[in-house]
C-alpha cells in the first residue's frame, strides 16, 4: 500500500545504459540503410549514365528501340534492338503462359484437393526447382528440349520455343509458391459459404477461390515474368542467339540478356558497341521497374 | 412422422478417435426455432455442422446414425450432398459474404442451380433481400461490393444468400455473436419472422437470446444431449439440475 511507483530509477547508471543502447541501435540501422540506398542509387545512376551515352552520341532513341538490324561492327555501326526486346518479351510471356496454368493447378491440388500429401511431398519438390542453378536448366534444355524440338518441328531446335519452355520450368516455383500461399490465405468461411449453398467443389474453386485470389495469382505471374525477363544464362544456351526477329516459334533469336552476356567480353569500355550494350541494360532495368510497380499495384488490390 | 422437419436418430460424430457428439436423438419441427445451448466444446456446433454434412469437408470426421429429412436419411450414400445443402441453408458466426457485389452474392446460389434468366434472378434477389429485411438499405446499391456493408448488414446478406436457394431448414452458428446490440436485435427480429416459413436451428452462447427467440431449447454437455424441451419450461423449470446450473450461470 505504501510503496509508490516512481520513475526516478535508483541506479542512474542503468538508465544511461539504456540510452546508449538506444542510440547505438539507431545509428547502426541508419548506417546500414544509408549504405543500401547509396548502393542502389549509384547502380541506377551508373547504368543510366552509361546507357544514355549511346543516345547522346548520335543514335536516335526511336531508331534504337524500333530498329531491326544490330550490326555493331559495321561502319558506321547500326544499333537496332527490337529483335532483342521482342525476344525478351515473347520468351517471358510465353513462359508465363505455359507455367501459369500448371502452377495454378499445382496450387489448387495442394490446397484444395490433397492438402496433406500435396503439402508434404509436392511443395518441397516444386520449391527444389527454384534452387537448381540456371546453367543446369540451360544444359538440360540443350540436351533434351532442343533435340526434341529439332526432331519434331522444322528448324534447328534452338530458338524461341526452347527458350520459353526452359524459362517456364524456371518460373514454375515462383508462380506455384505464391499461388499456394494466396489460396491457403483465403478465409475458410468463403469456401464453406459456397458449399453450404449447394456448390460443388469445382464450382467453388472456379467461382469463389480463383476470382477472390485473382490479384494475388497475378502477382505470382508478374514476378515469374520478371524473373524470366532477367534470366540470361539458361536462355542464351538454348535460344540460338541470332540477332534477328524470329519468323516462327522454332527460329533462332536473342534476348536483351543473352546479347549482353555474349558480347560484353568482346567490347572495349566506351566504344559505341559497349555503350549500346549498356543501353540494352538500361532497357532491362526500366522494364524491371515496371514489373515491380505492377506487382505493387496488384498487391494493393490483394488486401482483403 | 410428420413432414417438413428434421429427425435425428443416434447421431454420433467422431474426430479421429475422439467422440465429439454422442448418440443424439432430436426432433426439429418446421416453423419452429430450436436453440442449441451449452458450454464451448460441448459438441453443439459439430452437431449443427453434421446436419448439412459440412463435416464431410473435414478429413478425419466420421459420422454414424441417421438424420431424416423428407423421408430420406441424409447420411445415406445415395444422397446428393449438393442437393441436400440446397435444402439446408447455413449461416456462420462471422459474416462471410463473397467478394462480389451484393446482387452477385444472392444470385450466386440460384445460378448454380441452373437459373440463368435475368428477370427471374432479379426477382429472387429482391425477394431474398426483402425476406432478410435488407432490401430498403441496399436496393440502390445492389452492384456495390458486399464488403462495403456493415457487419450486421453483411450477416443479413448471408442470411438472404441462403434464402435464395429456397431451403427448408436454416442452420445458424452463433449468427449474432460478432455483432453489436443493434444489429443483434435486427437479426433476432429477422429470425422470428423467418420462423413462419422455415425450420430454424440456432447455436447460441447467449442465454437471453435463446430465451427470447426460440420455441425449443436443447442443452448439450460433453457431447451429450442433457435436456430438450420447450424453451419456456427449460428456462423456468428445467427437469435436470445440470441444465438449471448452466442456465443460471453456475458453471460453463
Amino acid at each position: 500500500m505504501k510503496e509508490r511507483v516512481t520513475l526516478d530509477h535508483p541506479k542512474e547508471k542503468i538508465s544511461k545504459q539504456h540510452l546508449t543502447e538506444e542510440w547505438v541501435g539507431k545509428i547502426y540501422t541508419w548506417l546500414c540503410i544509408i549504405v543500401l540506398i547509396v548502393t542502389i542509387f549509384s547502380m541506377v545512376y551508373f547504368v543510366a549514365s552509361r546507357g544514355l551515352t549511346t543516345f547522346f552520341r548520335g543514335v536516335n532513341v526511336w531508331e534504337f528501340i524500333s530498329g531491326l538490324r544490330w550490326q555493331p561492327d559495321a561502319k558506321p555501326p547500326i544499333f537496332g534492338a527490337l529483335p532483342f526486346i521482342f525476344g525478351s518479351f515473347s520468351t517471358s510471356i510465353m513462359a508465363a503462359l505455359i507455367a501459369a496454368p500448371l502452377g495454378f493447378c499445382a496450387a489448387i491440388f495442394m490446397t484444395e484437393i490433397m492438402p496433406k500429401y500435396g503439402r508434404r511431398y509436392l511443395q518441397p519438390v516444386i520449391e527444389l526447382l527454384a534452387g537448381i542453378p540456371s546453367v543446369v536448366y540451360g544444359f538440360v534444355g540443350l540436351s533434351i528440349i532442343v533435340p526434341f524440338l529439332r526432331d519434331t518441328f522444322p528448324g534447328q531446335g534452338l530458338g524461341l520455343a526452347a527458350g520459353a519452355i526452359v524459362l517456364s520450368i524456371m518460373i514454375l516455383p515462383t508462380i506455384t509458391t505464391i499461388a499456394t500461399d494466396a489460396l491457403s490465405a483465403l478465409p475458410g468461411g468463403l469456401k464453406e459459404g459456397s458449399y453450404a449453398l449447394g456448390a460443388t467443389r469445382w464450382q467453388t474453386i472456379y467461382r469463389i477461390v480463383l476470382p477472390t485470389t485473382f490479384p494475388a495469382l497475378m502477382t505470382g505471374v508478374v514476378l515469374g515474368i520478371s524473373r524470366a525477363f532477367g534470366e540470361a544464362l539458361a536462355v542464351q544456351m538454348v535460344i540460338g542467339n541470332a540477332p534477328f526477329l524470329p519468323r516462327s516459334l522454332f527460329d533462332s533469336t536473342s534476348t536483351l540478356t543473352s546479347v549482353i552476356t555474349l558480347s560484353m567480353g568482346n567490347t572495349v569500355m566506351n566504344s559505341p558497341h559497349n555503350n549500346a550494350l549498356w543501353s540494352l541494360a538500361l532497357i532491362l532495368m526500366l522494364m524491371t521497374f515496371v514489373f515491380v510497380f505492377i506487382v505493387r499495384w496488384l498487391e494493393r488490390r490483394t488486401k482483403i | 412422422m410428420p413432414n417438413n422437419g428434421l429427425y435425428v436418430r443416434d447421431l454420433s460424430v467422431y474426430y479421429g478417435k475422439k467422440q465429439a457428439v454422442k448418440e443424439i436423438n432430436l426432433d426439429f419441427a418446421a416453423k419452429e426455432v430450436t436453440a442449441l445451448i451449452g458450454p464451448s466444446g460441448c459438441g453443439k456446433s459439430t452437431f449443427l455442422r453434421s446436419l448439412n454434412r459440412m463435416n464431410d469437408l473435414i478429413g478425419d470426421a466420421r459420422i454414424t446414425g441417421e438424420i431424416w429429412i423428407e423421408d430420406k436419411n441424409i447420411n445415406d450414400p445415395s444422397v446428393d450432398v449438393v442437393l441436400l445443402r440446397q435444402k439446408i441453408g447455413m449461416v456462420w458466426q462471422r459474416p462471410n459474404p463473397f467478394h462480389k457485389s451484393i446482387y452477385e452474392n444472392i444470385a450466386f446460389g440460384p445460378r448454380y442451380h441452373g437459373i440463368k434468366n435475368k428477370k427471374q434472378l432479379n426477382e429472387i434477389v429482391e425477394t431474398s433481400l426483402r425476406k432478410a429485411a435488407l432490401w430498403e438499405e441496399t436496393k440502390d446499391r445492389l452492384h456495390q461490393s458486399a464488403l462495403s456493408l456493415s457487419g450486421g448488414q453483411q450477416q443479413r446478406l448471408c442470411i438472404a444468400r441462403s434464402l435464395a436457394v429456397k431451403p427448408k431448414i436454416i442452420l445458424m452458428d452463433e449468427p449474432a455473436s460478432a455483432l453489436d446490440p443493434v444489429s443483434t436485435a435486427k437479426i433476432e427480429e429477422l429470425i422470428s419472422e423467418l420462423k413462419q416459413d422455415y425450420c430454424i436451428i440456432i447455436v447460441t452462447h447467449n442465454m437471453h437470446q435463446a430465451a427470447r427467440i426460440s420455441d425449443k431449447t436443447a442443452f448439450f454437455f460433453m457431447g451429450e444431449l442433457v435436456e430438450f424441451d420447450d424453451t419456456q419450461k427449460m428456462f423456468t423449470n428445467p427437469s435436470k439440475k445440470q441444465t438449471d446450473d448452466y442456465i443460471s450461470g453456475r458453471f460453463g
